[in-house]
């Protein structure tokens, strides 16, 4: 078990940062998501928590003692690959021994333990096959199991499900998760689907080039994104962001309605937009609601059937496009008049000039 | 006006049959969505359909003339493929005029650009046109890729997972702009992929082709709310829809392992069979009539998977927003029952006897 510690952790390459300072504290026990678009240096990050990179400046330390410089293997960290690195000579049980035969553990020894991972991935029957025969999920669960079985202090997984179909990904999450929580293991994960993340993570570090956004509970970056791209990056779609006008009493968008302004926003919004007025306001698509008395209005673009749902496209204010989470019920043809309210608890607000959220006063 | 009929389309290889007594058609206008997992014989159909390919047995009738013997050119078709395969040297100005610059058209000039111009504005891509197109994103390349099949004005686009090199934020936009293109143009489209999502939110229509068959065909809605086999119903919804073992006993529908139980609809129910019940159709209510274990909890942000055991049975429910339920908790839970799907054990949908 294992607590691993990032201080002030950089990475360049040449001139240019793959990673810039980053913090943080991954607890014992606890799952940390490091989620972003390809070319954010999530993996790097990871690579260099592993050891098979170094640090530019900066220290890593586990559990309390620094390990900047430690080779990966005295770091007693295992890592979990996109693809799966068997090794296709070997059987399924000499794959998940191997890590233990190149310790020179003994043969019993070996035994008890890889028929405990075995049965906990629920894979006995695979032992005898050749890796190359299975499926693309029970490969991984052969990997996650060659990595289980050497109880590692912490687990590293870089994008673990991204080779795997749809449907198999959503099971294998599930399975990973569930083997999270019955061997609390620290683990740090790397992917760039925030579905994966907000389903997987305790917490989950959002970054963008080279530099974290924002590091919350899934509820935090969901509800509460610090700025303009966990808005966007996390949900899907992602929050509604459109401009506006807001004075004391109330917010405008353009010439497609106006609402009081939800409580405990005044003051913070004066106080960060120092008389600017201008701002862009924030809501996630469920916060809308189709409503013929709502004080906002548009034309539907397009409609999406998701099965247990609909998305309703609005365009408002000539260019911009809103999504709409509705209920089956009504159907909206193109060009059909909607008008829409919002939810006042779930408006947020972000400054356009730094893109950066405006949190309304604690209530 | 263009009506496009496969009629009894097979397609043989040495080693399997790709295409099965294939036969659906779609209308002037339609948006028809070929969907199914890898290897189904999506893309052979799109070959057919373009004169590409020579199916082995059955025709494709064009507005009820047979243009079996006609040459792709002849057929008056565009395709859009998952690779962009623009020209990277030339500007995207070019790269859309091209097509209208063949030597079998020979269009003039200030007609291309008229016509170039228009397809642009539609895409959102005006301010690009006179960049290579190697400078472009994904995103921009597909747009373009699109754009060079509109500015042809053909018969028919006949699209092959054109979103599925793009990530996820890029898909979900190109899929709404797509859509909406091809409702403003009332352009003809069959458009293939293996994405359930694509297929239920983009689709006037959907064919689910599976191993070389069609296995269904109709509205998004029929897909989803009357799945006619297994298959179907485990194809399209995320997630998966609950599939149980299930008796009927005395009017009661029970399902094994679990003391799920049911008043038996009016149907022709044999002695075993499989309930379907979709995960947003399990609504925890403390006053239902069920009891389950939390088992894993997935929130993910709009609405939350829960991974229920209801006496031995795993049955995965949805909720929407943030759940109150804690993983290990005991809920009680209600089912959706005029929402229940009822299959044989063949597969096939069970329904009721015509009357």
């Amino acid at each position: 078990m294992a607590t691993i510690e990032l201080r002030k952790v950089e990475k360049k390459f040449g001139d240019s940062h793959a990673v810039k300072p980053l913090d943080l504290t991954i607890g014992d026990g606890e799952f940390v998501v490091l989620l972003g678009p390809s070319g954010c240096g999530k993996t790097t990050t990871l690579r260099m928590i592993s050891g098979l990179e170094t640090v530019t400046t900066g220290t890593i330390l586990l559990n309390g003692k620094e390990v900047t410089w430690n080779h990966p293997s005295e770091r007693d960290m295992a890592f979990v690959f996109q693809f799966y690195a068997l090794y296709s000579h070997l059987s399924v049980r000499q794959n998940i021994a191997f890590p233990l035969q190149a310790q020179g553990m003994k043969r019993v020894d070996i035994d008890r333990r890889v028929k405990e991972v075995v049965d906990i991935l629920r894979i006995p029957h695979l032992l005898r096959s050749r890796p190359g025969k299975l499926s693309g999920g029970d490969q991984q669960r052969v990997a996650l199991a060659r990595a289980l079985v050497r109880r590692p202090s912490a687990f590293l997984m870089d994008e673990p499900l991204g080779a795997l179909d749809a449907e198999l990904r959503e099971s294998m999450r599930a399975e990973i998760k569930n083997l999270h929580i019955a061997q609390h293991a620290t683990t740090v994960y790397v992917t760039h689907d925030q579905v994966e993340a907000m389903a997987m993570g305790d917490r989950i570090v959002v970054m963008s080039k080279a530099e974290v956004q924002q590091v919350g509970t899934p509820m935090e970056v969901y509800y509460n994104p610090s700025n303009l791209f966990v808005a966007r990056f996390i949900g899907s779609p992602g929050m509604n962001l459109v401009k506006g006008r807001v004075s004391r009493e109330s917010v405008i968008i353009g010439d497609c309605g106006k609402s009081p302004l939800p409580a405990g926003w005044n003051a913070s919004l004066a106080r960060s937009l120092d008389g600017l007025d201008e701002v862009l306001m924030g809501f996630r698509p469920e916060a809308a609601r189709v409503s013929a008395n709502g004080p906002f209005g548009g034309e539907v673009y397009s409609t999406d059937m998701h099965g247990a749902y609909t998305v309703l496209h609005v365009r408002i204010c000539g260019d911009e496009i809103v999504h709409i989470r509705s209920d089956r019920q009504t159907s909206y043809p193109m060009g059909t008049p909607v008008r829409f309210d919002l939810d006042p608890d779930m408006v947020r607000f972000f400054d356009p000039r730094t893109e950066a959220a405006i949190r309304r006063e604690a209530t | 006006m263009s009506r496009f009929e496969l009629q009894h389309i097979t397609r043989r290889f040495p080693t399997v049959t790709a295409l099965d007594d294939v036969s659906f058609s779609f209308a002037d206008g339609e948006f028809f969505v070929l969907l199914g997992p890898t290897g189904a014989g999506k893309t052979t159909t799109l070959r057919i359909i373009a004169g590409l390919e020579k199916q082995d047995g059955g025709s494709i009738l064009l507005d009820g003339q047979n243009i079996d013997s006609h040459t792709p050119a002849e057929r008056d078709v565009a395709f859009v493929f998952q690779q962009y395969s623009l020209y990277p040297t030339m500007t995207v100005y070019d790269n859309l005029a091209f097509p209208l610059r063949s030597p079998m058209r020979k269009t003039p000039e200030p007609e291309i650009k008229k016509k170039v111009e228009d397809a642009a504005e539609k895409l959102r891509i005006t301010q690009l046109l006179k960049r290579k197109t190697a400078q472009l994103s994904g995103g921009e390349m597909q747009r373009v890729a699109i754009g060079r099949a509109i500015v042809r004005e053909p018969r028919l686009f006949l699209m092959d997972e054109p979103l599925s090199n793009l990530d996820a934020k890029l898909r979900e936009a190109l899929r709404v702009e797509l859509k909406h293109l091809q409702k403003t143009q009332g352009s003809t489209t069959l458009f293939v992929t293996h994405d359930q999502i694509e297929a239920l939110t983009m689709a006037d229509r959907i064919a689910v082709l599976n191993e070389g068959r069609i296995v269904q065909q109709g509205t998004p809605d029929d897909i989803y709310d009357k799945p006619g086999t297994t298959f179907v119903a485990q194809l399209v919804g995320t997630p998966k829809i609950n599939l149980l073992q299930a008796a009927r006993q005395d009017g009661t529908v029970r399902v094994a392992d679990s003391g799920l139980s049911v008043p038996a609809p009016k149907l022709p129910l044999p002695a075993s069979f499989l309930l379907g019940i979709r995960p947003e159709d399990i609504r925890p209510d403390p006053k239902g009539a069920f009891t389950a274990k939390v088992v894993l909890i997935e929130p993910l942000g709009v609405e939350t998977i829960l991974h229920l055991r209801s006496g031995s049975l795993p049955i995965v429910g949805l909720v929407p927003g943030m759940a109150a339920q804690k993983t290990g908790e005991e809920i009680r839970f209600d089912i959706v029952q005029e929402k229940l799907h009822y299959f044989g054990t063949d597969g096939m949908r069970i329904v009721g006897d015509a009357l």
